[in-house]
């Protein structure tokens, strides 16, 4: 395999007394789905938030494209074209899509908007990710579903033309269609060439959409295991901790 | 919804092609659907300024039956100039309340402003320009400050301006002393609200207006067909303009009739309304075009979406505090400007009034929705309301409690209206 975008070394991290990742080492490639799985309080959030730079790292080495980085905050992520897509979405409902996907960061020219260019590249992004769902590129947000918030969510990281994309629980609040389309979305997003690391706790869609699979317990990562050659059942065995690969548990 | 059930696997080739292109969907190709897309708006919520102009129509209808007196061209005159520094007031407080703040203290603020304008151009004082210059310093030091509080420290705006509606009250007295009061002297302040443009004047500053409004329109389909985004019916453009300038000629001729008395002639469009429109055009450019407005509305919907996205909150907000009590002060000029003079009680009462020429006019006491214009049209109501009721001579106690039975049930409407968003009350 090639090199990978995003490699951590012995990342750690505490707060006061409490280690909440004891030394983790992950790997995520572009063009792939890499999943963390692991139970509430295993240390997803706090590793997700480092690599987002909401809460750097303690120690450990994080590489990207190999060379070592420091994010010490968001604008430093978002300059490595690394984004969060959160859990709540973060869309303002009073804007519509274009607005949204261009919050922050809109196209001027003499200080004024040029409302073309973004209408355009948003709506090549959508297109890039074979959205059929919206039916107008001014629809405010407050009038979108929850499967379509989450795909003006997840186009803003195209727009932005991100290389790693975090998803951060993308279907917790989802139906059963909406999951559905909102996992066709995050693989044609990694099959556009990002690099796209799931969180999530419901293990039937990261069978679905993953290429690997990363188990958090306790702090410590305690198994990497390619979707294709593993099951659910084992899985949930090192989320419980009643399993552990010893090669990867440094 | 799409029908796709096919698994996607990770072997899966990008199927990126074969989704249609958004561009220029929703983009509504006749009057047809045009008028389509504006009623489904409606029932999603988005009421705007409708109610507002409904309000008003109905109001202009109840009045002049009611009184003939209404409708001559001298009320109406005097409805542009009773309503001119609500207007003002009501488009300052927009720029906090989209950000789901307030200001209760804009009114005490200009009548800090204007107490200070007032006693230092008294004969042998200050030149009127340096006093206005002061004028408005005063209103942006008053605003940092509230903005210092709301957006550095993080203490509610309701409470911070509360405590300064009641200490500016205090400055005032201190200003303007006990019982006192302060005529206005400069003529070129009188003149906003007492003289009126040459009649050619009233003509010119409408074709301004609507060469500039077709200039825009003209310049953005351009520059939408340069970025390869689809237009909108020009149809709709022109329909647009061609209702602004009947409405414009309407107003223009009425105000360029005689409605002077006998002895003395007076026509023209007074010299206010140039004024409170070229405000509005700056204002609406700001809130519609730039990144700065952009924000105040992004923060207004969801704060933490727009800190995550780079917005600077704590700036964006502060600057809106700054700008709020600047707009006052102007809006303190036009009122003193009408009245004639400065006392211990100016800009006490107003705030209220122009709360709710906001809220009235659609602007959300929670944040994020509204424009500049629903601030101008909801002053229109509120000063129609007082001048009608006043001509058919019900006391100042009925105008009050009418006035603010208007404003809740105009906020009953935002929070129905944001009900029927889906968004959480």
């Amino acid at each position: 395999m090639d090199r990978p975008i995003i490699e951590l070394q012995h990342t750690t991290k505490s707060f006061g007394p409490v280690k909440v990742l004891k030394g983790i080492n992950l790997t995520a490639y572009a063009g792939h789905v890499t999943a963390l799985v692991g139970d509430n309080g295993a240390g997803k959030s706090t590793l997700i938030k480092g690599l987002s730079g909401v809460q750097p790292y303690d120690g450990g080495t994080v590489l990207f494209d190999g060379k070592p980085v420091n994010i010490h905050h968001p604008r430093e992520a978002s300059r490595l074209g690394i984004e969060v897509v959160y859990q709540d979405l973060a869309l303002c409902d009073n804007l519509d899509i274009v607005q949204n996907m261009f919050l922050g960061r809109e196209e001027t020219k003499g200080a004024t908007f040029e409302e073309g260019d973004m209408e355009v590249q948003a709506a090549a992004a959508l297109q890039s990710l074979n959205v059929r769902t919206v039916e107008s590129l001014h629809q405010k947000v407050a009038s979108l579903s929850g499967g379509q918030r989450q795909t003006v969510a997840i186009a803003r990281s195209v727009v932005k033309q991100a290389k790693v994309v975090i998803l951060d629980e993308p279907t917790a609040a989802l139906g059963v269609a909406q999951t559905e389309q909102v996992l066709n979305l995050v693989r044609r997003l990694a099959d556009s060439g990002v690099a796209v690391i799931i969180v999530s706790h419901n293990l039937q869609d990261v069978f679905k959409v993953a290429d690997e699979i990363n188990v958090l317990y306790l702090g410590t990562l305690t198994a990497r295991l390619k979707t294709a050659d593993t099951n659910p059942n084992d899985v949930v065995g090192y989320i419980t901790g009643t399993k552990t690969m010893e090669e990867v548990a440094s | 919804m799409t029908t796709e059930s096919e698994s996607p696997a990770a072997s899966e080739a990008p199927r990126a092609s074969d989704a249609p292109s958004l561009l220029g969907k929703g983009i509504e190709h006749g009057v047809g659907d045009h008028f389509r897309a504006y009623i489904s708006r409606l029932r999603g919520g988005e009421m705007g300024a409708l109610p507002a102009v409904g309000g008003l129509i109905v109001l202009f209808i109840i009045f002049a039956f009611a009184n003939d007196k209404f409708l001559t061209e001298r009320n109406i005159a005097n409805l542009m100039t009773q309503a001119a520094p609500l207007v003002v007031l009501g488009m300052a407080l927009v720029f906090v309340l989209l950000l789901g703040e307030i200001d209760l203290s804009a009114g005490v603020t200009f009548g800090v402003a204007m107490a200070v304008f007032v006693k230092y151009t008294q004969p042998g004082g200050l030149s009127w320009p340096v006093a206005l210059v002061l004028a408005l310093a005063i209103g942006l030091a008053i605003g940092a400050f509230i903005g210092f509080f709301v957006a550095k420290i993080g203490v509610p705006s309701f409470v911070v301006s509360l405590g300064l509606f009641l200490g500016l009250q205090g400055v005032i007295l201190m200003i303007i002393g006990q019982g006192g009061t302060y005529r206005v002297i400069p003529e070129p302040i009188k003149a906003i609200q007492n003289s009126n443009m040459p009649l050619w004047a009233g003509w010119a500053m409408l074709a301004i207006a609507l060469l500039l409004l077709l200039g825009v329109a003209l310049w953005d389909r351009a520059r939408r067909a340069a970025s390869g985004a689809p237009n909108g019916p020009i149809t709709i453009m022109v329909a647009k303009l061609i209702g602004i300038a009947v409405l414009g000629a309407v107003v223009v001729f009425v105000l360029n009739q005689d409605r002077g008395t006998e002895a003395r002639a007076l026509s023209g469009v007074p010299i206010v309304v140039p004024v409170v429109l070229v405000l509005v055009m700056i204002g609406t450019f700001l809130l519609d075009r730039t990144k700065y407005g952009r924000y105040i509305y992004a923060i207004g919907g969801n704060k933490e979406a727009a800190r995550r996205a780079g917005i600077n909150v704590t700036m964006i907000k502060w600057t809106a505090f700054m700008i709020c009590s600047s707009l006052a002060v102007v809006a303190g000029v036009l009122y003193v400007s009408r009245v004639g003079s400065a006392d211990a009680s100016t800009g006490r009462d107003i705030v209220l009034s122009g709360v709710a020429a906001a809220v009235v006019g659609g602007v959300s006491l929670f944040g994020g929705r509204g424009r500049l214009l629903h601030a101008l049209v909801g002053a229109l109501v509120i000063a129609v309301i007082e001048n009608g009721l006043g001509l058919l001579g019900f006391s100042a106690g009925a105008t009050l409690a009418v006035s603010g039975g208007v404003l809740v049930l105009a906020a009953t409407v935002d929070a129905l209206a944001r009900r029927r968003n889906g968004e959480v009350t």
